[in-house]
């Protein structure tokens, strides 16, 4: 009897032990929705991730998961995280918003954070960044510069984060340039460079002379620098794929915002909540304006970036009618942040359709 | 005009990733083998085509080294099905994934690079004729090859004696060995062959259409080509064929998006795929008839009793 307590309370101690080094670790789970070289989207994840090693070293202890489907596969993944004992999970892409709710339901410990959805629980956080300030940004670079008055434009999925990137860019080119047309292609992937490439040659047989996109490889910036053309890079700097043809651009640094949940976490203080910050709180940043763009073109996309980090210029200010020409912002209105974050509709003076 | 053969350009070129691709898996599937590692084969040859490239600046290593990658994946799916006798269609599926897993592995210092796209070949006097010389005479190397290895593999089936040898052995495996003929290695060859253009495939696609390395860059490109092999009824023309109406469908729907036709995107995307069905319906609707188009011993495996 008297070993049975010894063991009793040998097992004890060493359980208490285990618990006691699993607790001083924060344990911290990624989703990504495509690999981690594909230099745009997942890389600046991954980042954001590293930033979080950086800032805990031994008191955190990361996981991340690559090229998960948007779909079934994505709760399963999300799943096995949760049942790894993980602290709080990221799920980074907007497909993987109803599998992130459905799994935070029955893990009610656990906090989980969702980038660029509209839907939260209890301990479901959502996150977005104000990519729209960039395309704002590269929109007015675009329309002083093009010499067709035609831009190309790669678009991935009609959800609203998309479409806002396009009147945003559309809405910018145009102030400084009326005569500019946007062409649009919808490639329905967000990942395939071949596709990619198609699809920049493409606008480019068919006269467009900058190109934007609103996917996530390289492939249309490297299309651009042997065509001899312009291109806007997205979500990370793609200087090296496009030395000569790269203008600026818009990089997603999630680092600071990842490093504050995981601090929350580990202190106590997680809530749910919703955060979209912008250029202001340097969740969007700019690359480094080439050369290339004209002095005084420079000057002044220069200004409009601090305009709206300032918080004097607003992307989406009125008069805005919708394509239909039915009104959509008075003058001197800004968008309600409702309206932007379900944007169904194309600004007027795009052309073509949105598919549904 | 000039934008119809802008077009046609872009055609050809987003389809000869398929065109390699298909016509290895042809002569494959001609010789009695289901490989359907060929995703997997194409993606290692894209990473090892684009790693030698890199790393040497030349073309032709790069190329050659991405054949003989892809050969080498194949043997390992070779090495499984015919002498160890796994299952077919288990063993090409595990080859896709470990394939997908170890190019990833090894391309891992590589992402982020870049290199220099292949030029063009510029042949005297015919580039220059008027929409003749851009159509058909402004490519890269390897497009011109593509086509010369499908008008090689129809003359070798076609009217050679190995070339029928590898067809009676894909008809009917138990009858060719008792005549005296090895099964085991004219499939292993033909495997080795179908590995080889799965690699050149995926290292058209990393050193010429977009000089890069990322993962998962041939994004199903194998899957297509297995449905261009079926769809093309094991002939290497139409698969030819095949290849340029599927990369067709894909570029000229992006034209069509940007010059403003009012078609949603995801009909245009569908398209490929809903002609390869309802081809599929065609040619086998006729049983007799879809029976004489497949290989018999397609996907069987082949046991010497004696």
């Amino acid at each position: 009897m008297k070993h049975f307590y010894k063991s009793f309370a040998l097992a004890i101690g060493v359980a208490l032990a285990i618990t006691g080094a699993a607790s001083a670790q924060t344990k911290v789970g990624f989703v990504y929705v495509g690999p981690i070289g594909d230099h745009g989207w997942t890389y600046e994840h991954h980042q954001g991730l590293k930033a979080v090693e950086r800032a805990f070293g031994n008191k955190v202890k990361t996981k991340h998961v690559e090229n998960v489907s948007e779909g079934p596969d994505a709760a399963r993944v999300v799943q096995q995280l949760a049942r790894g004992g993980h602290d709080i999970i990221f799920t980074t892409s907007f497909g993987f918003m109803n599998p992130t709710l459905k799994v935070a339901k029955q893990f009610s410990k656990i906090n989980f954070e969702h980038a660029t959805g509209y839907k939260r629980a209890k301990n479901v956080s959502t996150y977005s960044a104000r990519f729209y300030e960039g395309r704002h940004v590269i929109g007015l670079i675009a329309g002083k510069m093009t010499k067709t008055n035609t831009i190309g434009y790669i678009a991935s999925f009609p959800i609203p984060e998309v479409v806002r990137g396009i009147n945003a860019a559309y809405l910018a080119a145009k102030s400084v340039n009326p005569q500019v047309k946007f062409k649009v292609i919808w490639v329905s992937t967000w990942f395939d460079p071949g596709k990619e490439a198609d699809a920049a040659n493409a606008l480019i047989d068919q006269g467009a002379d900058i190109l934007m996109q609103h996917t996530d490889s390289p492939a249309a910036m490297q299309i651009a620098e042997k065509k001899g053309i312009h291109a806007f890079g997205q979500a990370s700097d793609m200087i090296k794929f496009g030395p000569n043809a790269q203008l600026t651009a818009i990089i997603n640094n999630w680092g600071p915002y990842y490093v504050a949940r995981v601090k929350a976490t580990m202190d106590g203080t997680w809530k749910s909540g919703d955060v979209w910050d912008g250029i202001k709180e340097g969740m969007v940043t700019m690359a480094p304006f080439s050369k290339k763009i004209p002095e005084d073109v420079r000057t002044m996309v220069a200004k409009a970036r601090d305009d709206i980090a300032a918080g004097k210029l607003h992307p989406f200010t009125g008069p805005i009618n919708k394509q239909d020409g039915s009104p959509w912002l008075k003058a001197g209105e800004t968008a309600p942040a409702g309206d932007l974050l379900g944007m169904n509709f194309y600004v007027e003076g795009v052309e073509g359709s949105l598919p549904k | 005009m000039d934008l119809l053969v802008l077009v046609l350009q872009g055609v050809i070129i987003a389809a000869t990733p398929l065109v390699f691709a298909a016509i290895g898996e042809l002569v494959v599937e001609k010789s009695g083998v289901l490989n359907l590692g060929v995703e997997g084969m194409m993606i290692m040859g894209a990473i090892a085509g684009f790693s030698v490239t890199l790393e040497t600046g030349s073309y032709i290593l790069g190329i050659a080294s991405a054949a003989l990658v892809g050969a080498l994946s194949a043997s390992l799916f070779g090495l499984l099905t015919q002498i160890l006798l796994s299952n077919q269609v288990a063993t090409g599926l595990a080859l896709t994934i470990f394939g997908l897993g170890l190019a990833a592995l090894w391309g891992q210092g590589y992402s982020g690079e870049s290199t220099q796209a292949l030029g063009k070949v510029h042949i005297f006097l015919f580039s220059d004729i008027p929409i003749i010389g851009p159509l058909f005479f402004s490519y890269d190397p390897l497009i011109y090859l593509s086509v010369a290895l499908v008008i090689g593999v129809s003359w070798f089936l076609n009217k050679t004696r190995l070339g029928l040898i590898l067809r009676s052995i894909g008809e009917n495996h138990d009858s060719a060995h008792a005549i005296g003929y090895s099964v085991v290695a004219v499939r292993m060859a033909a495997i080795l062959f179908g590995g080889a253009c799965a690699g050149l495939g995926g290292a058209y696609l990393s050193i010429i259409q977009t000089p890069l390395w990322v993962e998962g860059m041939t994004a199903g490109r194998g899957w297509i080509a297995l449905a261009i092999v079926v769809f093309a009824a094991w002939r290497p023309g139409r698969a030819l064929i095949g290849a340029y109406l599927f990369g067709g469908v894909t570029v000229i729907q992006l034209h069509v998006q940007g010059l403003g036709f009012e078609i949603e995107a995801q009909y245009m995307s569908m398209l490929p795929y809903l002609v390869t069905i309802i081809v599929l319906v065609v040619i086998s609707h006729n049983k007799t008839r879809a029976a004489l188009h497949a290989p018999a011993c397609l996907g069987k495996p082949f046991f010497a009793s004696s």
